[in-house]
Parts: structure tokens; C-alpha cells; sequence
């Protein structure tokens, strides 16, 4: 299967993905790594917390996986997520394309992460030194 | 029927709960559900959007819920 898809309580592994991803036939690997910042709107955040309804969020991962196979000429295709309590500087997602073009690996890489963002079951909430906020809740 | 609900994020908080019990009419529809949470809780009504999730599948507004669903709140996500 040229899709690898996890949900992590333990810290991911760049290495690993790239590992996974490249291959002969891929001359374009692009990876997505997303971390915590130090920061939102100037206020200082002191740690994210991540949770998922698990087995909902493995399936929509899977899914834009397979969309990603079907619109680009990709060869592989990893999505890890982490969830728990993340420190900054810790990676939250990664996600890695192989095609044989970079054009596609960008394409595709940009089509899943904004993606994930909208569809996929997974929460983050915000804690500041002075109080702590659920990203995206309210309009 | 009675439905078992199971929350996430902010609707947790906002039930109090992980999981709550709420009783429905037969053939009840993910829509009506939702005007009753919506309701019974109005912080509901402040999210940027609520979905409902069974058997951990997005279910349009029209679905009705059967007796053995796995029905699942999905407060505005934010992974990534």
C-alpha cells in the first residue's frame, strides 16, 4: 500500500516519513511540517493540546490520501498526526508526497494539508500563561 | 429511542460531559437533534459550525439516526 496513514501519541519522526516516501521513481518529495508556535496574536502560548475522535480521523486522513492518488501522479503518500499535549517547537503534522515532478508533489502537499484542516476530527485548544482558548471554535 | 452522544473539544465542555443521553423520536433526523442541542445548550449556537458524525461518518442534515448509532458532536476542527 503506497499510503501510510497515523495518529500518534508519541513524537513523529521527519526521518522516518522521509524514509517512507522517497522511492526510484519519485524525482519530488515534498513534505508539510507543521509545529507549535510560540505565539498567537502576540499573546504567548505556553502548549497545544490535541485531541481526535480517532477512528472518524484515521478515516478522513485515509481519504485525503486516496483523493491525492487519484488527482496527481503520486507514488506515495504519508499523513501523521500527533495528538496529546504538545510542547512549541513540537511537530504537530507531517505530510509527505513523492511524484516523479515537484509541480505535483507542492500541488498535492498544499491540496492535503488544507484539507485536513477543514475535515479532519481533530481539536487543538490553546493554553496561554493566563488562560487557555479551543482554536477555531467561534467566528 | 434513547441516542448516546459523544462530544469533543469545546462541545464537551460545553455538555459538561464526554457523553450524554438524550431521548429522540423515532426516525429522528441529524437536523432535528441538532435544533434540540442547539436548544437545550445554546453556547452551542455560538460555534462557527457544528457537524454531526455516525458511525464516523459526516451525516447530512436529512439522515435519520437508528437505534445502535455511533453519534459523535464535531465542534469547528483544528488539526494541523
Amino acid at each position: 500500500m503506497a499510503i501510510d496513514i497515523q495518529l500518534l501519541h508519541t513524537p513523529l519522526s521527519l526521518q522516518h516519513c522521509q524514509d517512507w516516501v522517497a522511492g526510484a521513481a519519485c524525482g519530488g518529495i515534498v513534505h508539510f511540517v507543521g509545529t507549535v508556535r510560540e505565539q498567537t496574536g502576540g499573546r504567548p502560548v505556553s502548549r497545544l493540546d490535541f485531541e481526535a475522535y480517532e477512528p472518524m480521523a484515521v478515516s478522513e486522513m485515509r481519504k485525503i490520501a486516496e483523493t491525492v492518488k487519484k488527482r496527481w501522479p503520486a507514488e506515495r503518500v504519508v499523513i501523521h498526526h500527533r495528538v496529546g499535549k504538545l510542547e512549541i517547537g513540537e511537530i504537530a503534522v507531517i505530510i509527505a508526497v513523492a511524484t516523479p515532478h515537484r509541480v505535483d508533489a507542492f500541488a498535492a502537499c498544499q491540496y492535503a494539508i488544507d484539507t485536513l484542516k477543514q475535515t479532519v476530527p481533530i481539536w487543538k485548544k490553546e493554553i496561554f500563561t493566563d488562560g487557555e482558548v479551543w482554536v477555531a471554535a467561534h467566528p | 429511542m434513547e441516542i448516546e452522544i459523544m462530544a469533543f473539544g469545546i462541545a464537551r465542555d460545553i455538555f459538561g460531559a464526554s457523553a450524554l443521553k438524550v431521548q429522540a423520536v423515532e426516525n429522528s433526523t441529524v437536523k432535528q437533534l441538532l435544533e434540540d442541542l442547539k436548544n437545550q445548550y445554546p453556547k452551542m449556537q455560538e460555534l462557527r459550525s457544528v457537524a454531526i458524525a455516525i458511525n464516523t461518518e459526516y451525516a447530512d442534515l436529512e439522515q435519520v439516526i437508528k437505534p445502535g448509532d455511533e453519534v459523535v458532536i464535531i465542534p469547528p476542527v483544528a488539526g494541523g
